[in-house]
This record gives structure tokens, C-alpha cells and sequence, in this order.
């Protein structure tokens, strides 16, 4: 009870939104079915790529190049996956290529002393050359990737066929979110994270290996896009495309702010993101708006988002700098 | 990783075309470092912000190399077949300076924020909303004389790029949003909007694919045999720009501001409208070249892929020219002839014209990651100053 006084906002949200929910879905089942699925079909790429972006920026270690991570981490599932006949390999290959991806970052900027933004838009280029070069048409997938039900929970009225009737990494994303949440705020290994990123040089006087625990976390956050890119290639669609992120990784980067730092609110962010994808493609037979309007939607809402969030929230102290031991700020 | 300090067998004729003058900054002395050597190795290592680029580019072709040898082609006929058509004939020249001028103006469209201490990655939209606002202007006073034509779509076009850039600028000053983000969603919704328009109102009927319509004939920019007339005015751009940033109050403002923005704001430095301006006069840049590329290259009408990738391939000139305004010449005279000869190389050989992205993207690693400098310079590297600036201020 304590604990829902001083989240009085936070809770409120979230009953009034889950109330309107399920009086949509008791006005009319099926659009509400469809539309709260195509949220949710939107929100877990951008859930997933901005979890990469709370671990290394918790760290202390700016992050642009998700979109790149995520694209090489498509190319690769996919293309592994259709060579090996196995979904598996390919789900495990999206996520390596995702930490490898996570490892260049991290030892370019926090070893290399790299600029971050430079080294986050170097490997968004690279990883266009590699996946534009290396894409050959024509391959496909042995199978489609499996829709689990998860037991008991899928049979609730609406989450259940929202969030429990859907493919594994769907269901990854669902169980990341808290497992990070908690990670970050409840273990050891949170409150370093979180020391690292807001006070290196303190971090360091109290004897943690600033350098490595960034190099570690910035490397393994990657696991993170690296499901997104599969998700992308071999659950949502079921095929490889040049440049398929399409500008994903860059709203999952704007919804780390909007989300400000912390995995739960990042997935609150990232639902209302897919909500509005999902209401203006339900709106276009309705109301008569341009299709182009609609493909627009997401960024610009990016954009008023973050104009709006931006004053608000407030980014981890050190993010951006690279530390230096013993040149401390 | 091939070694950079290995000289590539292959023929590799850029080498000369990157080592044209550059003014470098001089090598700032920083505390506890060794002396200075002289010599040929102090010459070495005063310039190494041109000689660190062209080992990038050798390393990158040698590279390119070994992956075109894995498709099963010798790469010395490749490159040869590429760079022979590029700077070999007439046609291919006349392609390479057509390609030059908006990857020098893009280019210098993220040379001049960088400076500032802001990234624009925004070429790309500005070009776009430069080459629409062109193509609107020029359809709608397509009566008057061709010179004016021209004169009213360049300066349409500049608008067009100055105002799409500002919105990422006013946004950084005002609330706080990060260019890198807003300029990436303002290049989305620059694309949808256009997409929109030459679907729209400004389709052109006549034409089945999506297009605006076409620059009047006494618009269209004549070639001075294989020179572009674009040329010339991208690069007195260049130069123009390199002057503005050395040798006048604005250049030093947006200098200081780059150097640190708590000094230059203390010394009564406007940050906010310094930004703005800054990102408006790139917009401008990037936008000018949009409306060249819309009066001066076949079909003469918006369409789709105007753009290609000029605009981030301004970003990997910038890089690749070490934020210097006139490095940016050389560095788009590498991409302009890599560009202008893929599809020769895919016509000789079928290696996809892709393997371009993949040279300049081996280049941008190379060029951007300490390594070589910190491999052939060792202590005597220079540092490059930081550009990393948090979400917030």
C-alpha cells in the first residue's frame, strides 16, 4: 500500500487506461482484439531495441546505433535460419549478432575513446553496407515461427489474446521488461549499472571497474536488439529487406527518453507508440487521410514526444562521456 | 583486418585525387606529451589528418579487394573497370561531377554543425525538401524567362532546406531534443510528406510514376562540356565556407560554441540562435543542392531516388574530410567517381553496385576509429577533440 501511495500516478495510468481497455472490448471485441494486437505487433521491436539503450546509456554509454544492431541482427537470423533449415539458430544467431554488434560499440567508444554519437552513426552506415551487399533474394524460411499459448494466461479476456497468444520473442520482450526492471533497481549489479552512469569517477573510488562493467553491459544489452532484429525478419514478417528497421531503432531511441531510463515506463511508452500506429491505420477507412500521412505518424509523434519529454525527464549524469580513469569529472 | 600500413597491389588511382590541399588544423601540443618530432616524420605526423584518411581509403579498396576476389573476380580488373570510367571518359567524368556536387554541398551541410558541436544527419531531408520546394517553385512560375526560373528554384530550394533544418535546430534550443534523433524522424517525414505531394498536388499527370513536373527547358542547367555548372558552385561553396568558419565573427562564434559552449556562452554568445543558425545554414546547403539536383540531372523532375544516399553520404565526407570545408572536395571526388562507376563495375563484372556502400562503410570505420592513427603515429597521434553531448542540454 505504501508502495501504491507514492506511485499514485504511475498506478492511476494504468487502471484508467486497463478500465478503458475493456470497455472498448466490451463495446465492440474484435476491433479491440485487433487493434490492442496491433499495438502491441508495433511496440516489440521498439520494446526490445530500447532495452539495449537502458542498459549501455544506464551505463553510460549513448547508444544511436540500435538501428544498425537491429539490422544486422535481422539479416543475420534470417539468413542463418533459411540456411539451416532452424528457427532456433537463427532466434540465437539474431541475438549474437545483436551482442556482437554491442561489443564494437563498446570497445570503440569505451576503450577506443571514441566519440559515441560518431561510433552509434559509423555502425548504423556499416551495418547498411554489410546487409545491402551480402542480401540475396529469394530465400525463404523453412517454417513459419510457432505461436505459443502460454497456459491459463492466455484464456484472460483481451491481455490474454494480446500478450499470451503470441510468437517467443514476442514473449521474450513481455519477460525482459520486468527482469530488467528489476535488475536495474533491485540487485547488486543495478546499482553499479547505475553508479557507472551517473558517477564514474565516484564509481570507480568505491572500487568498481568502471571500464569493464561498461564494456560487459554495453556488450550484452545487445542480446536485446539483436531479438529485436529477429522479431523483425522471422516473426513479423517472415523475410529479409534492405533497410527493413526503417527508422525503428531511432524510435526506440525516442522512447528510452520518453520512457526516461526505466524498462516499465519504456513499455508503457512503447504501447502508446503502437496504439497510435494501430488507431490511425484503423482510422484511414474511416476518416479520408492520405496513407502517406499515416506511415508519417510515428515520427512525427517521435518528435512532439520528445519536444514534450525532453524537459521532463532527466538522462543518466555521465551518459555520453567516455571515462578516463583518474581524469575524473 | 588487413593491415593498413600494407600497400594494396592493386592499381589504386584515388590516392592522388585525395591528397590534394588541405589546409589541416595544426596539432594542438597537449600536456606531457613528447616533443614534436621533425623530419620527414614531423611532416608526417603534422599532417595526419590527411594522411590518416587516404591509409583509411587504401585499407578499405584492399578490403574491397579481398571481397570482390571472394565473388570470384580479379579486383584489379574491377577497380580498374570502375575508376577507368570514372575518370577515364567523358561521360563517366561528366557522371562523377554530377555525383561531386551535392556530396560536396551535403558534405559541407554537416561540416558546419559539426563544428558547432551538433550532428547533423539530416542531409538527406533537407536535400529532399530543397529539390520539392525547387520543383514547386519552378512549376508555378514556369512562365518566366529560364534564368529566373533557375535563379527562383535555387533560392526555393534553399529556403526549403534552411526551414527543414531549423525545426531540428529550434527544437535542440528550445527543448532540449537531440539533432541526432529529430533530424532521423524530420528525414521520415520529409519522405512521407514528399510522397504525399508528387502523389497529390504536384503529380504531374502526364507521367505514370510519381513525379513532379519537369523543370522548364530554359531552366534546365547546360553542361560547360563535362563540367557541371553545379560545379563551380559547389565548390566556391566550399571555399566560401571555409573562409566563413577561419576569418570571420560567425565562424569563431560557431568555433567557440564547439569548443565549449559554457565558455562562449559566458563570453555572451547566443547559444540558441547560433544553433538555429547553424543547422539553417546546412539545411540551406543541402537544400541548394537538392535544387541542382532537380534543374541539372535527367529527367529534370522530382522522383523518387533523387535524393539516393547523398545526404548520408554527406556524413561519411564529412568524417572522411575531418570536418574540414575543403577536405570535403577531395572526399566527394573519391565517392562521386565510386558512385559514378558501380554501375559500370555491375555491368562488367556483376558485382553489385552495393559493394560502393560497402567501400565507403570499411572507409567511415577506418577513417573514424583511432586505429590508424594510434598504428602509424603511436604517441604522436593528435586527439581528436569530443563531439558526444548528453540528451539533455
Amino acid at each position: 500500500m505504501e508502495w501504491v501511495k507514492r506511485n499514485q500516478i504511475t498506478v492511476g495510468a494504468t487502471v484508467v487506461v486497463l478500465v478503458a481497455a475493456y470497455v472498448f472490448y466490451g463495446i465492440n471485441s474484435n476491433v479491440a482484439t485487433s487493434m490492442f494486437s496491433g499495438a502491441w505487433f508495433f511496440a516489440v521491436p521498439l520494446v526490445l531495441g530500447a532495452l539495449t539503450g537502458v542498459v549501455g546509456e544506464r551505463s553510460g554509454v549513448v547508444n544511436i546505433g540500435i538501428e544498425g544492431q537491429m539490422l544486422v541482427a535481422a539479416f543475420a537470423a534470417f539468413f542463418s535460419a533459411s540456411a539451416s533449415g532452424s528457427l532456433v539458430v537463427g532466434v540465437l544467431v539474431g541475438m549474437l549478432a545483436g551482442i556482437v554488434m554491442g561489443a564494437f560499440l563498446a570497445l570503440t567508444t569505451v576503450k577506443g575513446l571514441m566519440d559515441q554519437i560518431i561510433a552509434g552513426v559509423v555502425i548504423n552506415i556499416v551495418a547498411t553496407g554489410l546487409t545491402s551487399f551480402f542480401y540475396r533474394p529469394g530465400k525463404v524460411l523453412s517454417a513459419n515461427m510457432p505461436q505459443w499459448n502460454v497456459p491459463i494466461l492466455s484464456n484472460i479476456p483481451l491481455i490474454g489474446d494480446v500478450f499470451f497468444q503470441s510468437g517467443p520473442i514476442a514473449l521474450f520482450a513481455l519477460v525482459s521488461v520486468p527482469v530488467v526492471h528489476f535488475a536495474l533497481f533491485r540487485t547488486r549489479w543495478g546499482l553499479r549499472t547505475r553508479s557507472i552512469g551517473e558517477y564514474p569517477s565516484a564509481a570507480d573510488t568505491a572500487g568498481i571497474d568502471v571500464i569493464r562493467m561498461r564494456l560487459v553491459n554495453v556488450t550484452i544489452g545487445g542480446i536485446f536488439a539483436g531479438a529485436a532484429g529477429a522479431y523483425l525478419s522471422m516473426e513479423a514478417t517472415g523475410g529479409f529487406e534492405r533497410g527493413m528497421t526503417a527508422g525503428r531503432g531511432f524510435l526506440a531511441l525516442a522512447i528510452l527518453i520518453f520512457g526516461g531510463w526505466r524498462p516499465l515506463r519504456v513499455f508503457a511508452a512503447a504501447l502508446f507508440f503502437g496504439f497510435t500506429n494501430a488507431l490511425a491505420s484503423q482510422l484511414q477507412g474511416v476518416v479520408n487521410i492520405p496513407q502517406q500521412f499515416i506511415t508519417l505518424l510515428p515520427y512525427l509523434l517521435t518528435l512532439v514526444v520528445l519536444a514534450v519529454a525532453a524537459g521532463r525527464v532527466r538522462a543518466p549524469g555521465a551518459v555520453g562521456q567516455p571515462f578516463v580513469k583518474g581524469e575524473g569529472s | 583486418m588487413a593491415d593498413p600500413r600494407d600497400e594494396p597491389s592493386d592499381g589504386t588511382p584515388v590516392e592522388g585525387a585525395v591528397a590534394t590541399e588541405t589546409a589541416p588544423p595544426p596539432v594542438l601540443a597537449e600536456r606531457g606529451a613528447p616533443p614534436p618530432p621533425t623530419g620527414v616524420l614531423g611532416l608526417l605526423v603534422r599532417e595526419q589528418s590527411i594522411i590518416v584518411p587516404i591509409v583509411a581509403v587504401i585499407a578499405a579498396l584492399a578490403i574491397g579487394a579481398v571481397l570482390i576476389r571472394a565473388q570470384g573476380v580479379n579486383p584489379t580488373y574491377a577497380y580498374q573497370s570502375l575508376f577507368t570510367y570514372s575518370f577515364g571518359t567523358a561521360d563517366g567524368l561528366q557522371a562523377t561531377f554530377e555525383k561531386m556536387v551535392p556530396l560536396i554541398l551535403c558534405g559541407l551541410a554537416v561540416v558546419i554543425p559539426l563544428r558547432v558541436g551538433l550532428f547533423n544527419i539530416g542531409a538527406q531531408g533537407q536535400l529532399m525538401s530543397g529539390a520539392i520546394c525547387a520543383a514547386a517553385a519552378a512549376h508555378a512560375v514556369r512562365e518566366a524567362p529560364g534564368f529566373l526560373i533557375a535563379v527562383i528554384a535555387m533560392v526555393a530550394g534553399i529556403l526549403g532546406g534552411a526551414m527543414w533544418a531549423s525545426i531540428a535546430g529550434a527544437l535542440k534550443a528550445t527543448r532540449g531534443v537531440h539533432e541526432v534523433i529529430s533530424t532521423i524522424m524530420l528525414n521520415s517525414i520529409a519522405a512521407g510528406l514528399i510522397d504525399y505531394l508528387v502523389n497529390g498536388p504536384l503529380k504531374d499527370p502526364s507521367q505514370s510514376y510519381p513525379s513532379s513536373y519537369p523543370a522548364p527547358d530554359g531552366a534546365k542547367f547546360q553542361a560547360l562540356g563535362f563540367v557541371p555548372i553545379g560545379l563551380p558552385i559547389a565548390l566556391v561553396l566550399a571555399i566560401l565556407v571555409a573562409w566563413m568558419l577561419r576569418r570571420t565573427t560567425l565562424g569563431f562564434q560557431f568555433e567557440t560554441i564547439g569548443r565549449n559552449r559554457h565558455a562562449a556562452s559566458y563570453a555572451g554568445i547566443k547559444l540558441g540562435g547560433m544553433i538555429v543558425l547553424a543547422m539553417a545554414v546546412a539545411g540551406a546547403l543541402a537544400g541548394l543542392s537538392g535544387s541542382i539536383e532537380y534543374l541539372e540531372i535527367d529527367p529534370y523532375r522530382y522522383q523518387d531516388g533523387i535524393a539516393g544516399s547523398l545526404g548520408f553520404d554527406g556524413i561519411t565526407i564529412a568524417l572522411l574530410a575531418r570536418s574540414s570545408p575543403l577536405g570535403t572536395i577531395p572526399a566527394a571526388l573519391l565517392v562521386g567517381a565510386l558512385r559514378a562507376g558501380s554501375s559500370t563495375l555491375m555491368f562488367n563484372t556483376g558485382i553489385q553496385p552495393e559493394i560502393v556502400d560497402m567501400l565507403l562503410a570499411i572507409t567511415l570505420l577506418l577513417v573514424s576509429l583511432p586505429i590508424i592513427a594510434k598504428l602509424i603515429f603511436r604517441r604522436h597521434t593528435a586527439k581528436s577533440s569530443a563531439l558526444a553531448s548528453s540528451w539533455g542540454s
